[in-house]
C-alpha cells in the first residue's frame, strides 16, 4: 500500500509525458484525480495505522529490498507517528493545490507531471527509513521544485529558481556528508535509518559526532529555513506560481524540519544534546526575527514567506529543547516533540492556503504590493474571510491549529529554555501585529489602486483552500485524533535523545 | 605455464577484428563500408559477450602470472567494450561517407584493446606495452578531424603521451630494477630501504596513468581532444582510455607496499586537485564539448579516490567499478547530444531546446544531473560508494572537498541546462539539423544511466567477487 502510495503520482506522470497528445482537460482531470486517490489512499493508510501498531510509536508497512548491498543501503519505507501525519499533509496539499490548478492555462500537461513527480519526491521522503533513499527522494524534491518555479514562475522566476536550487542542493550535499559519517562510523556499517537509531553511531566521540551533526544541522537548516540561511526563501516564494509556494511552504519546508525529529534527534544523541542550546538559539532568534522582517514587507508573499522563517523556527526551538535534560521531565520534552510535528503540519495547512490566497491577487490583478489593495472585504467578501480565518490561524488564535502547536512548543521548552521560550513569546506578539497590519491594509479601508481588478473566490479555488482552513479548524479543536498518532512516536524519539 | 589463449577471448576478438575491418575498409567501395560498421559491431559485442562468459569463471593468472582474468579486469572489458558500441553509433553517422570511415573504427577497436590490456596487464612490461598501444589511436584520432582545432588537439596529445610515456618507463625500469622482475607480485618486496627510488619510481609510474586516466598531471590534453576532435572520437577519448588508466592504477599501485612509499596520500592530493581544477576550468567555458572535456577531468577526480584507498576498505574496488560503469554510459550520453546537434557548439545555440526537441532536452537534463549525481542516476550511486569508500579509508577530508566540488560542479551544469530550458528563447527555433542515431543515442544513455542507478545492486551481484 506504501509503495502504491509513494509511486502512484510518478507513474501518472510518466504516463502524462510519455502518451503523445494529451489534451490538457484530460490532464487536468488526471492530476486532480490521481491526487484525489492519493489522498485516500493515506487516509486508509492512517485508519489502517493506529489499531496496527497498537499506538506505541511503531513503525508500520515497513518494506525492504536491497538497492545497493555493498553499503547496506535499500529501498526501505514504513511509516509511524511522526511521518504519517506528514505524509497525510502532503497528500492534502496536493489535491488542494490540483483542484487550484484546474486553471492554469500555461502547458497544464507538463505542470501536472511536474507536480505528480513532486508528490512522490515528497511522499518519498517521508517515508524512508534508509538515509540514501532519503537523500534520494530529497534532491528530487529539489530538482522538481527548481523547474515548477523557473517554468511557471514571474518576475525574475530564473534567477530565484537558479538561488533556490544551488542554496539547497549545497545543503543537501552537507546533509549526504554527513549521512556518510553516520555510515562510517556505525557497526557493522549502514544506511538503515531503524538501525542507526537503535545504536546510534558514534557515540563517545564527541568530535567525530559534532562534525557529523554539523553537517546535517547545515543541511537541514538550509532546506528548513533557518536564520542564517533563509536568504532563498523570500525570492523563491515570490517568483513561484501560487500553487508552488504553497507546495514549497507546505511540504517542502518540513522535508528540513521532519529530518530534525527523524535524523538528527534519534542518530547523533550524545552531539544533539551537547550543541541543542544551539539549536534553542536559532530557533528562538528565528521567531522574532522572521516575524520583525516580515513586518516590514510591503509585499504580501515575502511576508508570508518570513512568517514561515519564523513559524519554522518554533520547529527548532522544540527540537532544541528536547535535547535540553535539565530542569525538565521526560513529559515536557514531549510535548514540545510533538508541539514540533503539530506545529508542522498546522503551518503546512494554514500558509499553503495564504500562499494560494495570495495567488489569487496576483492572478486577478498582477501585484503583491500590500498598498495596491484596500477595502477588498466589500469588494470580494469570501477572499476576505477565508484571508481572515487563515491570518488568525497562522498568528496562533485559540481554536485554531496554529495555537494548539505553538502551546505545545512553548509549553514543552520552558522549563529547560525560559529565555528561547521568552524571546519566541516576543515574536508571537509581533506576528500578530504584522497580521493584523496587513489584513488591515488589504481587506480594510479605502479601496486601493488594484482592489478593482479583484473579483471574489471562484468555485476551483474555494474548493482548493477552504479544506485546508477547515482542517486547521479541526486540528485546533479537536486536538486527539492527530496527538493520539503522534504523541508515542514523539515519546520514543524523546527516549531516544536522552540515551 | 597455464597459457590459454581462450583467458584472452576478448581482447583476441578485437584484434582480429580490427585486422578484418582495416582490411575490409581498404578493399569496400565508399558505398558499401555499412559492412566495415557491422563488423565492427559484431566485434564489439563478441567481446562484451566474452568478457562476460569470462566474468562469470574463477579468477586466474594466466600466461605467466602476466595477465589476470578477474573482476577488475571483467569490468574493464565490458565497460570499455559497451562504450565504444555507443560511440560507434555517433561515429558511424559522423563519418558516413567519409573517406576514412573504416580507418576510425579500427582506430576505435584499438583504444578499445588498449584500455582493456591496460587494466588486465598484472606485469609491469605488459603495463608499458599496453600503454603504447592505447596512445597510439588516440593521436590518430585527436586530429583526425584535420582542421586548426584538431591539428592541436593531436599534437597536444601526442607532445604529453610522449612524454609522460618515456616517465613512465622510466618508473617501470626503476621499479623492476629493484624487484629484479616485472610482475606486479614481485613488487610486495620493495623495501623501505630504498624509499627514494621506490618513491620516484611510484611517481614516474603514475605519470603515465595520469595520461590515460585524464588527472591531474596529465590532463591538459583532454579538454583539447573533446574539443577539436569530432564527436564521437572526442566521446570515446574522454571515457574508455580512462577506464583502462584508473583500473591499471588502481591494480599497481595496491601491488605496491603502503609502508614503504605512501602513495594513498599522493593519489588522495592528485584527486583533490583534479576535480577542483577540472570544476574551476570549466566554469567559464562556452564552448559545450570544451566544457564537456573539463567535467570529465573533474569526474577523474573523484574516480581517483576509489583508487586512493585501494586495499584499504573492500569496498574500493566494487565502488570504482561502479563509478566507472556510471560515468562510461552518462558521460558518452552528453557527448551523444552535441553529436545530435552538430550546428550547436556553443551554450547560448541550445537555448529554447525544450521546446523544440523535448526529448533531447530532457536526455540533457537527466545526463548532465547524472553528472552532478543527481539520484537516482548511476553516477549518484557511484559517488555515494566512493564516498563512502572513501571515509571507510580514512579520507574524510577528501570526502568533503568531493562535496564542495560537487556543488561547484552544479553551477556550470546549470549554465547549460537553464537555456535549454528557458521558455522566453523558444522564439528561436531549435537548430534544424539533428542526427538521429545521435539523439538516440542520448535518450537511451540517460534511460540506462537511470536504470543503472536503480538497478546498481543488481548490476554488482552479476560478480560477487565485487560485492564486498
Amino acid at each position: 500500500l506504501l509503495d502504491l502510495l509513494i509511486f502512484l503520482p510518478v507513474l501518472a506522470a510518466v504516463v502524462l509525458v510519455a502518451v503523445p497528445r494529451v489534451p490538457d482537460g484530460v490532464a487536468r482531470v488526471v492530476l486532480v484525480v490521481v491526487t484525489g486517490v492519493e489522498l485516500v489512499l493515506s487516509l486508509g493508510l492512517w485508519l489502517a495505522y493506529a489499531p496496527r501498531a497498537g499506538l506505541t510509536g511503531d513503525f508500520a508497512f515497513e518494506r525492504t529490498l536491497v538497492w545497493i548491498p555493498s553499503v547496506d543501503s535499500g529501498y526501505r519505507v514504513g511509516v509511524d507517528g511522526l511521518s504519517l501525519p506528514m505524509l497525510l499533509l502532503t497528500t492534502g496539499l496536493f489535491f488542494c493545490c490540483a483542484l487550484y490548478a484546474w486553471r492554469e492555462r500555461l502547458r497544464p500537461r507538463t505542470f501536472a507531471a511536474l507536480l505528480l513527480f513532486l508528490e512522490t519526491a515528497c511522499l518519498g521522503v517521508f517515508a524512508s527509513l534508509d538515509l540514501i533513499l532519503f537523500f534520494v527522494f530529497f534532491d528530487l524534491s529539489i530538482v522538481g521544485m527548481y523547474f515548477v518555479i523557473a517554468g511557471w514562475g514571474h518576475g525574475q522566476a530564473a534567477r530565484s529558481a537558479l538561488k533556490f536550487f544551488l542554496y539547497t542542493f549545497l545543503g543537501s550535499l552537507a546533509l549526504l556528508v554527513g549521512f556518510l559519517a553516520l555510515y562510517a562510523g556505525s557497526d557493522p556499517h549502514t544506511f538503515d535509518m531503524v538501525k542507526l537509531a537503535q545504536e546510534p553511531p558514534l557515540q563517545g566521540r564527541p568530535v567525530a559526532g559534532g562534525l557529523a551533526l554539523l553537517a546535517i544541522f547545515i543541511g537541514l537548516a538550509v532546506k528548513t529555513p533557518t536564520v542564517p540561511f533563509h536568504t532563498w526563501l523570500p525570492p523563491a516564494h515570490t517568483d513561484a506560481p501560487a500553487v508552488g509556494s504553497a507546495i514549497l511552504a507546505g511540504v517542502l519546508l518540513k522535508l528540513g524540519t521532519y529530518g530534525f525529529v527523524r535524523i538528527a534527534l534519534p542518530m547523533l544523541p550524545d552531539a544533539w544534546r551537547t550543541w541543542a542550546v544551539v539549536a534553542v538559539v536559532i530557533g528562538a532568534v528565528g521567531v522574532l526575527y522572521g516575524a520583525l522582517v516580515a513586518l516590514a514587507q510591503a509585499d504580501l508573499k515575502r511576508m508570508i514567506a518570513y512568517t514561515s522563517v519564523a513559524h519554522m523556527g518554533y520547529v527548532l526551538l522544540a527540537v532544541g529543547a528536547a535535547g535540553l535534560l535539565g530542569g525538565t521531565d521526560a513529559e515536557a520534552r514531549t510535548v514540545a516533540v510533538s508541539g514540533a510535528v503539530t506545529q508542522m503540519v498546522s503551518h503546512g495547512l494554514v500558509t499553503g492556503a495564504l500562499f494560494l490566497l495570495a495567488g489569487v491577487l496576483q492572478d486577478r490583478a498582477g501585484s503583491y504590493d500590500l498598498a495596491a489593495y484596500g477595502g477588498l472585504a466589500t469588494r470580494a467578501p469570501r477572499f476576505a474571510a477565508l484571508f481572515g480565518v487563515a491570518a488568525f490561524a497562522s498568528l496562533g488564535l485559540p481554536g485554531l491549529s496554529g495555537f494548539l502547536a505553538e502551546f505545545q512548543v512553548l509549553a514543552g521548552s520552558l522549563g529547560s529554555a525560559p529565555v528561547g521560550v521568552v524571546v519566541a513569546l516576543l515574536g508571537l506578539l509581533v506576528t500578530a501585529a504584522l497580521f493584523l497590519v496587513a489584513m488591515g491594509r488589504l481587506l480594510l479601508g479605502p479601496a486601493g489602486r488594484l482592489t478593482g481588478a479583484v473579483s471574489d473566490l471562484r468555485p476551483s479555488e474555494l474548493a482548493a483552500i477552504v479544506p485546508l482552513l477547515a482542517l486547521s479548524l479541526l486540528i485546533g479543536v479537536l486536538p486527539r485524533p492527530l496527538l493520539d498518532v503522534v504523541e508515542p512516536s514523539a515519546r520514543a524519539v524523546v527516549e531516544l535523545v536522552s540515551r | 605455464v597455464n597459457e590459454d589463449p581462450l583467458a584472452l577471448l576478448p581482447e583476441l576478438i578485437l584484434t582480429l577484428g580490427a585486422v578484418a575491418v582495416l582490411m575490409l575498409g581498404s578493399f569496400l567501395p565508399r558505398d558499401r563500408q555499412w559492412v566495415a560498421r557491422l563488423v565492427t559491431a559484431a566485434v564489439l559485442l563478441g567481446s562484451a559477450v566474452a568478457a562476460t562468459v569470462a566474468l562469470l569463471g574463477p579468477d586466474r593468472l594466466v600466461f605467466d602470472d602476466t595477465f589476470a582474468v578477474d573482476g577488475l579486469t571483467g569490468t574493464a572489458r565490458l565497460v570499455c567494450a559497451l562504450s565504444g558500441l555507443l560511440v560507434l553509433g555517433l561515429m558511424s553517422e559522423e563519418l558516413h561517407g567519409d573517406r576514412r570511415e573504416a580507418e576510425h573504427y579500427v582506430l576505435l577497436l584499438f583504444t578499445v584493446l588498449g584500455a582493456q590490456l591496460l587494466a588486465a596487464g598484472n606485469d609491469l612490461s605488459l603495463l608499458a606495452v599496453a600503454y603504447l598501444l592505447a596512445s597510439v589511436p588516440l593521436y590518430a584520432l585527436a586530429g583526425a578531424a584535420r582542421d586548426r582545432p584538431g591539428t592541436e588537439a593531436a599534437l597536444k596529445t601526442y607532445l604529453l603521451g610522449a612524454f609522460l610515456g618515456i616517465a613512465m618507463i622510466t618508473g617501470i625500469v626503476l621499479l623492476s630494477g629493484l624487484v629484479g622482475g616485472t610482475s606486479y607480485a614481485l613488487l610486495a618486496d620493495l623495501e623501505p630501504a630504498a624509499r627514494p627510488v621506490v618513491a620516484v619510481g611510484t611517481v614516474a609510474l603514475l605519470a603515465g596513468l595520469a595520461f590515460k586516466g585524464g588527472f591531474v598531471p596529465g590532463h591538459f590534453w583532454v579538454p583539447d581532444a573533446a574539443e577539436g576532435a569530432r564527436t564521437g572520437a572526442a566521446a570515446l577519448l574522454t571515457t574508455v582510455p580512462k577506464v583502462g588508466g584508473l583500473l591499471a592504477a588502481y591494480r599497481v599501485l595496491d601491488a605496491i607496499p603502503r609502508e614503504v612509499v605512501d602513495w594513498p596520500l599522493l593519489v588522495a592530493v592528485l584527486s583533490a586537485v583534479t576535480m577542483t581544477l577540472g570544476n574551476l576550468a570549466a566554469f567559464g567555458q562556452q564552448s559545450v564539448r570544451r566544457l564537456l572535456g573539463w567535467s570529465s577531468v573533474s569526474q577523474a577526480g573523484y574516480l581517483l579516490m576509489a583508487v586512493a584507498v585501494a586495499g584499504r576498505t573492500d569496498l574500493a574496488l566494487p565502488a570504482l567499478a561502479l563509478y566507472l560503469a556510471a560515468y562510461a554510459v552518462t558521460n558518452v550520453g552528453a557527448f551523444a547530444v552535441p553529436a545530435a546537434l552538430p550546428a550547436a557548439t556553443r551554450i547560448e545555440h541550445y537555448r529554447g531546446l525544450a521546446a523544440g526537441r523535448p526529448w533531447l532536452a530532457l536526455s540533457l537534463l537527466v545526463l548532465l544531473l547524472g553528472l552532478v549525481g543527481t539520484p537516482p542516476t548511476a553516477v549518484f550511486v557511484g559517488k555515494v560508494t566512493v564516498f563512502a569508500a572513501a571515509l571507510d579509508g580514512g579520507f574524510a577530508w577528501l570526502v568533503v572537498v568531493a562535496a564542495v566540488n560537487t556543488v561547484a560542479s552544479l553551477f556550470y551544469y546549470l549554465r547549460w541546462i537553464a537555456p535549454a530550458f528557458d521558455r522566453t528563447g523558444a522564439a528561436q527555433a531549435a537548430p534544424p539539423a539533428v542526427r538521429p542515431i545521435a539523439a538516440l543515442s542520448a535518450v537511451t544513455s540517460s534511460g540506462a544511466s537511470v536504470l543503472l542507478g536503480i538497478a546498481a545492486g543488481a548490476v554488482l551481484a552479476i560478480d560477487p567477487r565485487l560485492l564486498a
